[in-house]
């Protein structure tokens, strides 16, 4: 059961990364630089319980905040560059947050043991699920609720003018100008909401694992930020949550028997999924015909 | 309304506009017109901000727009549209309309919240006007990438109209197009400029210049070689030599 339990909570937190990922995505944007705003998110909301003694909820907050805060001020020059550019640029982004960590101490002696981030040797002790009494399914149910909260956000934003600008930008930057958008608020606005996504999942993260160290937020984390939305496609957020279940519970847990070679199995279906499907598995024909399928009206456009 | 001051765009060696002096009344519609690569496109996207200018000025309602980027510009008053299409294939036709909509009218009147997170019970009513408008009744639906050639075409000047401009840039609007919808889109002009707006026209199609506007500018290599009622330029000896070659050679051809 407890098995079950954790992959819930893998598989929300993740779900939080690629929906973080998918909102920078929708302006066009490939951004590898989620796991740095994720990594922020889990390493200060981590100091705030275990250092200052917060509460988790306002802890998730603040390191969100940050994060969203330092989306904001890389994304004004990151954003100035386009493509694969861009995607160097994020990359060394997340590699600068990352290292960062490895060389970060910050400890304080609380009831005679050391405790804080300690470079190398990562941030251990970040107890406070335990400390006050949470069962799995208390964090698995927390987990969930901040899951949807967020993806009822941007559904929500998706169905207002903000996500049809958001959308315009992606398809085609100069006819977007060309009809009043600001290109540099609408990047940085995306960007900034997407660290600010990625910090909530990170600060979760940090307290589910109770363990954190900059191994966790390499290329690999951000490689699945952004694999999620790809395969899951941007139509709406469900593409990228059933990306994760696949992913991580068929993928990641079904072939653990397989070792490190799933690894490879991970970058071949990426491949494929961009080759098959360029515009994800749900891409707008597929979506169509679900909504006619549950609206019970069979006229599904193409 | 709309004046260029000696407007120059070098691209490397190549002078694409050349010390260009132009200047569109209010309510007008005015034809910019001349050979393949005479640099009217380039002038478009100068006026909108798409390229940096070189040398020059560009004003609009006494304003100085010359560097100001293409979003400014829409903000301003001037909107467009494109040679080669350039919809949002994957909205549908209605949310291409309502992207634009946060152009200049609303910006003035309305707050952020609403401007960006308000649902589209507002703005759908305005979008119905305009698709009737571009005959495009009935297609709010559909995605734009499934428009056929025409109904883009329409859904483009749609889009620039959404944004409520003051003026507006139409860069060959007419081609690809047969001589229905071409009619079709001359009457839409008329009932523009009966709405007041002012137009700047770039088209080859000469049944809808010369049948719709005011004044013409011909461009010839970056440079205005001829300027004034469509009479006139048809006329015009030196319009007729950068399209149809030197006299001798040229017999009685029409421009």
């Amino acid at each position: 059961m407890d098995f079950y339990l954790g992959l819930l909570q893998i598989i929300g937190v993740h779900t939080i990364l690629g929906l973080s990922a998918y909102v920078v995505m929708l302006t066009g944007q490939l951004s590898l630089a989620q796991a740095g705003f994720f990594a922020i998110g889990a390493y200060v909301a981590g100091m705030l319980t275990v250092l200052a003694g917060f509460h988790i909820v306002p802890a998730m907050l603040v390191g969100a905040l940050l994060a969203g805060v330092m989306a904001f001020i890389v994304g004004f020059p990151a954003l100035r560059v386009k493509g694969l550019m861009l995607v160097i640029a994020t990359l060394a982004f997340g590699e600068f947050v990352r290292l960062f960590f490895f060389n970060f101490d910050y400890q304080i002696s609380k009831g005679g043991i050391s405790v804080g981030p300690l470079g190398g040797e990562g941030f251990r002790q970040i107890r406070f699920f335990p400390e006050n009494g949470w069962t799995s399914l208390d964090v698995m149910l927390f987990v969930w609720a901040v899951v949807i909260t967020v993806m009822a956000a941007l559904w929500w934003m998706d169905r207002s003018r903000a996500g049809a600008v958001l959308r315009a930008v992606g398809e085609d930057e100069l006819a977007a100008q060309s009809a009043g958008i600001n290109l540099t608020v609408v990047k940085v606005a995306a960007m900034t909401a997407g660290g600010f996504i990625a910090g909530l999942g990170g600060a979760i993260y940090a307290h589910y694992t109770t363990h954190i160290e900059h191994l966790n937020f390499g290329v690999i984390l951000a490689t699945f930020a952004i694999a999620y939305p790809i395969l899951g496609g941007l139509s709406n957020v469900f593409g990228t949550l059933v990306a994760v279940i696949f992913i991580q519970g068929v993928l990641v847990e079904g072939l653990r028997f397989m070792g490190d070679w799933r690894n490879l199995l991970f970058g071949a279906l990426i491949v494929l999924a961009m080759n098959v499907r360029p515009r994800g598995l749900f891409d707008e024909r597929v979506t169509a015909l679900l909504k006619g399928l549950f609206t019970g009206r069979g006229h599904a456009r193409t | 309304m709309l004046a260029l001051k000696s407007l120059s765009k070098h691209f490397g060696g190549v002078r694409a506009v050349d010390g260009l002096d132009m200047e569109v009344g209010k309510g007008e519609i005015f034809g910019l017109i001349g050979p393949n690569g005479s640099g009217k496109s380039t002038t478009v996207n100068l006026i909108c901000g798409v390229f940096p200018v070189t040398a020059g000025e560009i004003r609009f309602e006494d304003r100085d727009i010359t560097r100001a980027a293409p979003h400014v510009c829409l903000a301003a008053g001037i909107a467009r549209t494109f040679q080669n299409i350039r919809l949002f294939g994957h909205l549908s036709v209605w949310q291409n309309l309502w992207v634009a909509q946060n152009g200049m009218a609303d910006r003035r009147t309305s707050g952020f919240l609403h401007r960006w997170f308000a649902g589209s019970g507002r703005a759908r009513a305005d979008v119905e006007r305009l698709l009737e408008f571009a005959g495009l009744g009935g297609k709010a639906e559909e995605l734009a990438a499934n428009l056929s050639f025409g109904e883009q075409r329409r859904l483009e000047l749609a889009r620039a109209l959404a944004a409520k401009p003051t003026m507006l840039l139409l860069d060959e609007p007419a081609a690809g197009m047969n001589m229905e919808e071409v009619a079709q889109l001359r009457e839409r002009l008329m009932a523009l400029r009966d709405d007041g707006k002012t137009i700047l026209l770039v088209e080859h199609v000469m049944e809808l210049v010369m049948g719709v506007t005011d004044r013409i500018a011909v461009l010839n290599f970056g440079q205005k070689i001829a300027e004034g009622t469509p009479e006139e330029i048809q006329n015009d000896p030196l319009v007729r030599e950068a399209y149809l070659g030197a006299p001798q050679s040229a017999g009685d051809g029409h421009a």
